[in-house]
């Protein structure tokens, strides 16, 4: 069990080649902190953004996972990070029908120059999951054959009575 | 059935299923007896009687094939499993419980209790007394012990090896009977089986190559339920009237039977080859003919789409890569 007080959310985060990363490095060059506990994944476009990444990402034991693209209208791809906002909302509304908490999946529009917004952004999500807890999607039961507790429990009710 | 000789054995066992694989086998018809001419029925409760223990006293890989069809959901499936995977050389995970869970798996959307409440305690169930079944049970004979359920539906790879997969709810009669006769002739040393690991019975493609209906460019305003629409057009992809088609991401091999008739793909073949997760795949299909940027109206379009945990995985809950619902957990 991870200790609530000292738990590190693990957030994955996809960013675009031409606009959030380059936002996250401007914060970095200019100083900017955010909490660390975001792992950048560049691609070059949010409409790379295959929502199987997402899954597996959070199958894999991430806490949350943010989803970075240029504004609209700015995408150097014409239309691909629309194209990544319908997949995403789609995403979001499958993941809470699977018992997923909003607050764990993002999308943020991030040019280039906005170094302080995505740092923000980036604080304010860890403090969020932070808040959640740990999601622990990865220690799931496939594994488990010693299935009696959940039985017992699942059955509490009344034995058939002889 | 032939005498027990020294014929290669046959075995067919049904865990958390519905019959309807057993049923699909019956359906080759003649080609039935191909496999009765070809090999010696050793263990198969839908056909003939048999006991566990007549395969516990099987020596190890004594079987030459064994079709596994269903689900693991308790620990009596778990442990056929295990027992089937020691006494066969070959162990296909025959059907879409086995591969992938099948509707069976949808019960990894909810707790086990819920399962059990909404089995033993809604209202078509006459449960005055709220009994649940146990484990254990004391009667004046003595203790009846009835399987013990697991916290999810697992995959048949999920608990042991397996060495081929068949997929489809059921798979189509004439897929059985091709892999059928490729087994035997396999024994006999006229063909070779395909690698470890292979689907089997079963296209590399997705429903929509095999289907017919006509595709242009698909944009929509509105997802509906078929049932909804005054008419379906008979020759228009059914994604582009609205229709919740699963084709896109669902693996070929039943002829796109469904769209054929008029009704949409549900998905019972399983991802297609290449795809990890068919719900991602669905998510992205489904989010391209969306016709909107605005997120307000791209929301209001999705609305038409109330349960897209039961849509995208309808068949493939237990296989896909969450696994259960967050609430099993
Ligand atoms: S989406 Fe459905 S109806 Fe359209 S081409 Fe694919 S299988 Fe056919
Ligand atoms: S190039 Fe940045 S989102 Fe497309």
């Amino acid at each position: 069990m991870v200790d609530q007080e000292h738990f590190e959310p693990v957030i994955i985060g996809f960013t675009c080649n031409w606009c959030s990363y380059r936002a996250a490095d401007l914060a970095g060059t200019a100083r900017v902190k955010y909490p660390p506990n975001i792992r950048l994944i560049r691609l070059m476009c949010s409409g790379r953004l295959d929502p199987t990444f997402v899954l597996k990402a959070l199958a894999g034991g991430a806490d949350g996972v943010l989803i970075t693209g240029c504004h609209p209208g700015e995408c150097h791809y014409l239309e691909q990070n629309y194209k990544a906002l319908r997949r995403f909302l789609l995403l979001r509304r499958t993941l809470v029908a699977m018992g997923l908490e909003p607050a764990r999946v993002r999308l943020v529009w991030a040019s280039a120059a906005e170094g302080v917004k995505l740092a923000h952004e980036i604080e304010t999500m860890v403090a969020e999951i932070r808040a959640l807890g740990p999601l622990r999607w990865g220690h799931n039961g496939t594994a488990s054959d010693s299935a009696h507790d959940t039985h017992a429990y699942a059955m509490a009710g009344q034995e058939v009575s002889p | 059935m032939s005498v027990k000789g020294s014929k290669p054995k046959f075995a067919m066992y049904w865990a958390s299923s519905c019959g309807g694989c057993e049923i699909a086998v019956l359906n080759t018809g003649l080609k039935i007896l191909d496999v009765d001419a070809a090999f010696d029925v050793a263990f198969w409760p839908v056909a003939m009687d048999a006991k566990y223990k007549d395969v516990e006293a099987l020596p190890d890989g004594a079987i030459t094939l064994t079709l596994f069809n269903g689900g693991i959901r308790n620990d009596e499936n778990a442990a056929m499993a295990k027992l089937l995977r020691r006494k066969s050389q070959i162990l296909v995970a025959f059907g879409s419980c086995a591969t992938e869970g099948c509707i069976p798996g949808l019960a990894n959307l909810s707790p086990a209790r819920e399962v059990f409440d909404t089995a033993y305690g809604t209202v078509t169930t006459e449960n005055p007394k709220g009994v649940r079944p146990q484990p254990e049970t004391r009667v004046p004979e003595g203790v009846l012990h009835i399987p013990v359920f697991s916290p999810t539906v697992r995959t048949l790879e999920q608990v042991v090896p397996v060495d081929y997969s068949m997929p489809g709810c059921p798979p189509e009669s004439h897929q059985i009977a091709m892999v059928i006769d490729l087994v035997i002739q396999a024994l006999q040393g006229k063909a070779q089986l395909p690698p470890k690991g292979a689907t089997i019975g079963a296209g590399a493609s997705t429903v929509c190559d095999e289907c017919p209906r006509q595709r242009n460019v698909k944009k929509i305003t509105k997802f509906v339920r078929i049932q909804e629409l005054e008419s379906v057009d008979p020759n228009l992809c059914l994604l582009e009237q609205g229709i919740p088609c699963n084709g896109p991401a669902i693996r070929n091999g039943c002829g796109a039977l469904c769209p054929r008739a008029g009704a949409q793909c549900i998905g019972c073949y399983g991802p297609a080859e290449g795809v990890v997760d068919n719900g991602a795949r669905l998510i992205t299909a489904f989010a391209s003919v969306v016709d909107s940027n605005d997120p307000v109206e791209i929301e209001r379009i999705l609305d038409g789409i109330p349960d897209p945990a039961g849509q995208f995985y309808r068949f493939n809950l237990a296989g896909s890569l969450l696994h259960a619902s967050r609430a099993v957990r």
